[in-house]
């Protein structure tokens, strides 16, 4: 019965949908007549309770989850009856069908909230908008519904779930996906603003301060989705390495980068009425790259390292919906380009100019990631494969990073519209000051390529420049955002400064010891105390004792694992780290040579967390933007509200 | 201007999802061979990928014994995919020697330590020269090479475990 109400849920969703489109395009047409306004009338309400129906719709799915409902095929194929409840849970959007559902729900809940709060839109915008999101959310109706059905029976209830598998049970794992969806669909809203402004000629500040909490809540969630699973990756995959290249991670930075450029844009938009073609071009762009990336993983068009099931049918439709929404946009832009008519000027030397650079720079490093994503498919196509790896993207990404860098520590000294770079000549030199001792500094702990050298050198310069705004400034009465944007940049110069020294200074060591051996990795002292076979509810395992001593420290105990799961029978490795200020000890258990002695590989890693706590930073800047952006919005409107009272009153 | 930019992005659009249409409909392993099977090795000579191995050459392929030529790479990720298979062929008699691409000695070495070592000789290609010679556009291809050092038989990819039995015969159809 459950299941039966949640299907009936999303079928009622879905015409509400239907309904959202057909009314908004209808109040389009009739404009200010009589039925016009009924039609408008109704389109917000609809956008809510679609809102409403379809997260009915997901909690009906989630609650066949808890209970391990075993007659629905999705829950038998996903859930086991002892697994723990978090994970029962978080099994709901852990398969494709109930992610597809989470998208739809989250889409919809947006749709709804768009349609409750949104009140400085003219109405044709918003409606166009509402239409626009509906139109957009028909497609993944059309998708699930029909095939993609989460709420299937089996003609035989089954006797036990099989998804007990251990690997996902993993509270990391749970999270991720939804964190990345969040960011997907804040996109896919900026998207449907951007359809909408489009629609109505109405490209200017008021969509773009429409627009942008949307894709300011976006990019938090794909930074913070994008820097737990490099960490996951890190910690499980014991490998050593936080980034792979592998299509799944570039699926979610693509995304990132054009909201990255877009967030900039957006800005400029919302304060100076510059750069509309640019916004509207890179909302699309953000959409787009967040669709591909759904295709690509739900594809399984490309090999990975994620294990997703290959289907050609669902690759398919999300392939079409991919190309009706993103051709249809790139298609009404063409339309309508000449109507997107030059915003305000400003001069090459100007904060808006710096931001342009920044952006054509970022669209650069997309595009090198995107044809390095999709350069096996295209070879594949002509009948080879092929893998893209780090020799590509790292030095040919390096290129464009590393002006980028240098443009982002000067960018926002510059004054809006026209600057003299005489002006800023003196915190420039600062900053090229602060970059050589640290190149120095680093030459001297010792050198390893050029790339980490020089990226030590600006993250030291940025991590400086990123502070250099609030110079002069009563730091009591610097708006929030301006907060924000320091602390994300300062985030990209922790991360960078990680980044480079994992690169420059790792210490590795592969050695082969008995129990009761010692070696050495970098300045810790590791001795083997004790190998001996442990096991779990469904594996076993080799454990390594090991006591590890920084200098002359007291010794502290890691215990890394080499896992084997029987079923299905997996080989894991269960790495063991131990974190210092200053940088991680990574030691994993490999398996017994030859001579009886034990492989074990050891890492001293300086300040490799330094790359995750700057990716919270990155995110926390973010949030405190978002929060002054809103609250901000908020004040404006307090006001008007008063002006236009007190206007009515007299 | 602006539309020149939509229009060469909407044609981008269209190429890919031509393209990514088109790569769904195909097989999955419906591959053009290398114009090279059926030809003798060409002479090479690749250094070994640690300090104790020795040289590889052409003339190593000749002493009657037939091989699977292994390309590949550390930093490639279908790589890892097919090491355990790699294993497997070389449990079942089968001697693997692999060239690794673009590589250094230490990551070579790491992945073999994590990945495991099915190979009986290692050889450094840094500079793809071999991989070119014998027709091998990426990593990871596997090549079948009879006891007279000709090329008999070419898979591209990853080897998955419906290859492991496919790779065996062509290596008894060479003479093992």
């Amino acid at each position: 019965m459950i299941a039966e109400l949640g299907l009936a849920a999303l079928w009622l969703a879905a015409a509400l949908a239907l309904l959202q489109l057909a009314t908004g395009v209808l109040a389009l047409r009739s404009g200010t007549s009589d039925t016009g306004a009924i039609l408008s009338a109704l389109v917000r309400p609809v956008a809510i309770l679609q809102g409403l129906l379809v997260s009915f719709a997901f909690l009906m799915l989630m609650w066949l989850f808890a209970r391990t409902d075993l007659s629905v095929a999705l829950v038998a194929a996903n859930s086991h009856s002892d697994k723990p409840m978090i994970f029962k849970l978080a099994g709901t959007w852990g398969n494709h069908e109930g992610s597809m559902l989470l998208w739809i729900t989250v889409m919809a809940l947006a749709g709804g909230l768009i349609g409750l709060a949104e009140r400085r839109l003219p109405e044709p915008t918003l409606l166009a908008t509402l239409s626009a999101q509906a139109f957009v959310g028909l497609g993944f109706y059309a998708f699930l519904l029909f095939s993609s059905n989460p709420f299937a029976r089996l003609a035989q209830p089954a006797a036990e779930g099989m998804g007990l598998n251990p690997l996902l049970q993993d509270i990391g794992l749970a999270l991720h996906p939804p964190t990345l969806y969040f960011g997907y669909v804040g996109l896919s809203v900026a998207f449907s603003f951007a359809v909408g402004a489009l629609v109505t000629r109405q490209v200017g500040p008021d969509f773009a301060r429409a627009m942008r909490p949307w894709v300011l809540g976006a990019w938090i969630f794909l930074t913070l989705g994008i820097t737990a699973g490099s960490y996951w990756a890190y910690y499980e995959l014991g490998w050593g390495g936080w980034w792979f290249w592998d299509p799944v991670e570039n699926a979610s930075l693509m995304p990132w980068l054009a909201a990255t450029a877009l967030l900039h844009s957006v800005s400029v938009l919302a304060s100076r009425d510059a750069l509309r073609a640019w916004t509207i071009m890179l909302s699309v762009v953000a959409f787009s790259m967040s669709m591909l990336g759904t295709f690509l993983v739900r594809s399984g068009i490309l090999t990975s390292v994620h294990a997703f099931a290959v289907d050609p049918e669902r690759g398919t439709f999300i392939l079409a919906l991919l190309a009706l929404y993103v051709g249809g946009a790139l298609l009404l832009f063409a339309l309508r380009v000449q109507t997107v008519t030059e915003g305000e000027r400003f001069a090459v030397t100007s904060r808006e100019g710096a931001l342009v650079v920044n952006n054509v720079l970022l669209s650069a490093i997309l595009g090198i990631v995107l044809l390095g994503t999709l350069y096996p498919i295209l070879t594949e196509a002509l009948g080879f494969r092929v893998s893209v790896g780090p020799p590509y993207f790292n030095p040919v990404g390096a290129i464009f990073v590393m002006p980028m860098l240098a443009v982002m520590a000067v960018g926002p000294l510059l004054r809006w519209r026209r600057d003299r770079l005489e002006r800023i000549q003196k915190p420039a030199v600062f900053l090229i000051v602060m970059v050589i001792p640290a190149i120095i500094l680093s030459l001297m702990v010792g050198y390893s390529g050029i790339l980490p050298l020089l990226g030590v050198g600006l993250a030291a310069g940025l991590a400086v420049g990123s502070f250099l705004p609030l110079r002069g400034r009563n730091l009591l009465r610097v708006p929030l955002n301006v907060w924000g944007m320091v602390i994300s940049h300062f985030g990209i110069a922790v991360a960078l400064f990680g980044m480079s020294s994992e690169a420059a200074w790792s210490v590795e060591k592969l050695a082969a010891l008995n129990a009761g051996d010692q070696t050495q990795v970098g300045p810790w002292t590791v001795d083997l105390t004790d190998v001996r076979p442990r096991a779990g509810p469904n594996w076993t395992a080799i454990e390594g004792t090991m006591l590890a001593r920084y200098g002359e420290q007291d010794p502290i105990k890691v215990a890394p694992q080499s896992r084997t799961f029987w079923s299905p029978v997996q080989q894991t490795t269960e790495s063991a780290l131990l974190t210092r200020w200053n940088g991680q000890l990574y030691a994993v258990m490999g398996s017994q040579g030859d001579d009886d002695r034990w492989q074990v590989r050891l890492w001293w890693k300086p300040f490799v967390t330094f790359i995750w706590y700057g990716g919270i930073l990155i995110g926390l800047g973010g949030l405190l933007a978002l929060i002054g952006r809103l609250q901000g919005d908020w004040k404006r409107r307090h006001t008007e509200r008063r002006i236009a009272e007190r206007a009515a009153a007299a | 201007m602006k539309r020149l930019v939509i229009i060469i992005a909407l044609l981008g659009l269209a190429g890919f999802v031509a393209l990514a249409a088109v790569k769904m409909q195909q097989p999955r392993d419906d591959f053009v061979r290398s114009a090279m099977i059926g030809q003798p090795l060409p002479a090479f000579a690749l250094p070994a990928a640690s300090s104790e191995g020795e040289e590889l050459t052409q003339a190593d392929f000749r002493d009657g014994t037939p091989r699977l030529l292994n390309v590949w790479a550390s930093w490639c990720v279908p790589c890892i995919a097919e090491a355990p298979q790699l294993s497997e062929l070389q449990r079942q008699g089968a001697d693997i020697v692999g060239v690794a691409i673009n590589d250094t000695p230490e990551n070579i070495a790491k992945f073999l330590a994590d990945y495991g070592d099915p190979y009986s000789a290692v050889a450094s290609d840094r500079m793809s020269q071999l991989q070119l010679k014998i027709g091998s556009s990426g990593v990871p291809e596997t090549f079948v090479i009879d006891g007279d050092g000709v090329i008999r038989y070419q898979h591209l990819g990853d080897i998955m475990e419906r290859d492991v039995p496919v790779l065996m015969a062509e290596l008894r159809k060479a003479g093992l």
